[in-house]
């Protein structure tokens, strides 16, 4: 039980520390700015409808980039301290003496920091979407379970910080986190580009790197289910064209892959468990 | 030692070492620690005391050897509810108000919800932060997180108490706070293991102490074992023979420094022998002066005998 208790201190800490304040009137900031742009879509001039839709769709897309890009960044920052700054500071040297278990402390701080990402994800996203659709009536196909994604996408990488933050300083564990997560951007983009011009040997790094840094194939999770059937259909058709187009998913995400996923967390988390259950203070 | 004499015990550790990397922080610890008594475990800097009590709290691991706390292998979840530690280098959550620390730590040490709010208010009055406990701990001085630190451990009444330093932050009046919450603790049955390396503080609250140097107890028992049983006799003489005075070599180890002579060793039953003596042989006494061995003047020379 004493991990619902940490969980519960992670989650307090993030308000107390107005991060949870700043956070919020920041996205309010974002949502109305980018609420009033779409608004500007149907008064262009000789605009038809179905280019004010086709427009909105892809400008989602972008907006769904950037919240997903805060989450991602956000987790990264908030994660990579958690353990080793409470080790840096002798926090930890106060609590651990308790009957708490090493791996209570950790699973209690991945679990307050997973409610926080989730909550960040859900709040912002759905506001941004009732927002788009007030401006445009358009309403992605799918909205929730892209910001479902989207919310996957945060907790994969703050489970990797976390990792890091077993061992690292925070500076460190924050960099190398970052670095992966661009590199697996990249790696995506490879991926698309070897699927394009069949190239085995690309297609092959593409897919080891979304299988070593799953934040990409979550975010092209996302986007297939921001895509209306007809963008779809035409983009398929537009062939190579669109190879490598970072912000173009043409299939959802199989099964195998999210089950992948899935244990690529619980991996990641019994590393951490092993890595901090053996670090001396 | 066996598991079931250890129980008995507050603290027994058998050969107890730890190393990091090539560096060895504490090589063959052997101690015990009896219940209800308050130990010192003194010792120069970097001598192996903090990472004692880290490995006696389960807060890092032993390369090799033996501990128990409380009857129970070092570690086990059970035992340390009924374990209080205050860390020499610490800090609290800064944006916890000083009674949401001592209200997390009584729901971590698993003490039952209704007892919370007079435990906290106990702890606070003891340590003399009353007044504070509404505020937040980024405010306090080092000296007040300290007081804070004694608070937590003491919460729930635990059954032995680690206080790694606890004065070192702490002005005088602090210092004797904490000397009087230490003897309270023992008159109420709670064993405290107190790592320090001031003297002054050891010398007036510990019952037995250990003294440690490079990770290895030097000397261990009661005060009176540790600095000797028998003191040391200052005689200022005139008129005595030189054949006389080598003849008093019988009575202890002399320094003789003209006028004053002094005696080590020296039971204080035999200093009126002593004196008559020296009268007999044509001395004249005019000064008797029993010295008493510091705690000082034994560990100096404890770690001088060490280097030798």
């Amino acid at each position: 039980m004493h991990m619902l208790t940490i969980a519960r201190l992670t989650v307090l800490e993030a308000s107390r520390r107005k991060l949870l304040l700043a956070l919020a009137l920041l996205t309010l900031l974002v949502i109305v700015l980018t609420s009033w742009g779409f608004s500007r879509l149907p008064t262009m001039k000789g605009v038809t409808p179905a280019e004010v839709r086709v427009a909105a769709s892809q400008l989602t897309i972008l907006v769904a980039f950037m919240f997903s890009g805060v989450l991602a960044l956000g987790s990264t920052l908030v994660a990579a301290p958690s353990i080793a700054s409470d080790i840096e500071s002798g926090i930890a040297l106060a609590i651990l003496p308790r009957p708490i278990r090493r791996s209570e402390v950790l699973i209690g701080k991945w679990l307050g920091l997973a409610v926080l990402i989730a909550l960040y994800a859900v709040l912002s996203g759905l506001l941004e979407m009732l927002g788009i659709q007030w401006a445009t009536a358009y309403l992605p196909p799918n909205p929730a379970t892209a910001i479902a994604f989207v919310a996957a996408e945060g907790i994969v990488l703050m489970t990797l910080a976390l990792l890091l933050s077993t061992r690292l300083a925070p500076m460190t564990g924050g960099v190398i986190a970052l670095v992966l997560f661009f590199v697996g951007w990249i790696g995506g983009i490879a991926l698309g580009i070897g699927q394009a011009f069949q190239n085995s040997t690309i297609i092959n790094i593409g897919v080891g790197s979304r299988l070593l840094i799953p934040t990409d194939g979550l975010w092209h999770g996302a986007i297939f289910y921001l895509e209306p059937s007809d963008f779809l259909a035409a983009a398929r058709a537009a062939g190579r064209v669109r190879a490598g187009n970072p912000f173009f998913a043409d299939a959802a995400l199989p099964v195998p892959y999210l089950l992948w996923i899935v244990a690529w967390i619980l991996i990641l988390l019994v590393l951490a468990n092993w890595s901090f259950a053996r670090r001396d203070l | 030692m066996e598991a079931a004499d250890a129980a008995s015990l507050a603290v027994h550790t058998q050969d107890l070492a730890k190393r990091y990397g090539k560096t060895v922080a504490l090589s063959g610890l052997t101690m015990s620690v009896r219940r209800a008594e308050v130990f010192g475990f003194l010792g120069p800097n970097g001598a192996g005391k903090t990472t004692a009590v880290k490995l006696l709290v389960g807060l890092a691991r032993a390369t090799a050897g033996q501990a128990w706390v409380l009857g129970a292998p070092v570690g086990d979840l059970k035992t340390r509810r009924r374990l209080g530690y205050l860390p020499e280098l610490f800090r609290y959550q800064g944006w916890m108000k000083a009674s949401e620390v001592l209200s997390l730590h009584c729901e971590l040490a698993d003490l039952p919800r209704a007892g919370w709010k007079s435990e906290i208010a106990g702890a606070l009055e003891t340590v003399g932060l009353s007044e504070r406990g509404g505020d937040r701990v980024e405010g306090f001085s080092k000296g007040m997180q300290q007081r804070l630190g004694l608070g937590v451990a003491l919460l729930g009444r635990p059954d032995l108490v680690l206080l790694d330093e606890p004065t070192s932050a702490l002005d005088p009046v602090g210092r004797h706070d904490v000397r009087e919450i230490i003897r309270k603790l023992k008159d109420r049955g709670t064993a405290v293991f107190l790592n320090s390396h001031l003297l002054s503080e050891v010398e007036q609250v510990c019952d037995r102490l250990a003294v440690v140097d490079r990770g290895r107890v030097i000397a261990t028992g009661t005060m009176s074992q540790i600095l000797g049983q028998d003191g040391a006799v200052r005689v200022r003489v005139t008129g005595l023979p030189p054949e006389g005075r080598a003849s008093l070599g019988s009575y202890g180890s002399l320094e003789d420094e003209g006028e004053w002579l002094t005696f080590r060793g020296l039971s204080q039953d035999r200093v009126p022998e002593l004196v008559s003596d020296i009268v007999n042989q044509g001395g004249r006494v005019y000064a008797v002066e029993p010295r008493h061995e510091t705690l000082e003047d034994r560990f100096l020379q404890l770690l001088k005998e060490q280097d030798r």
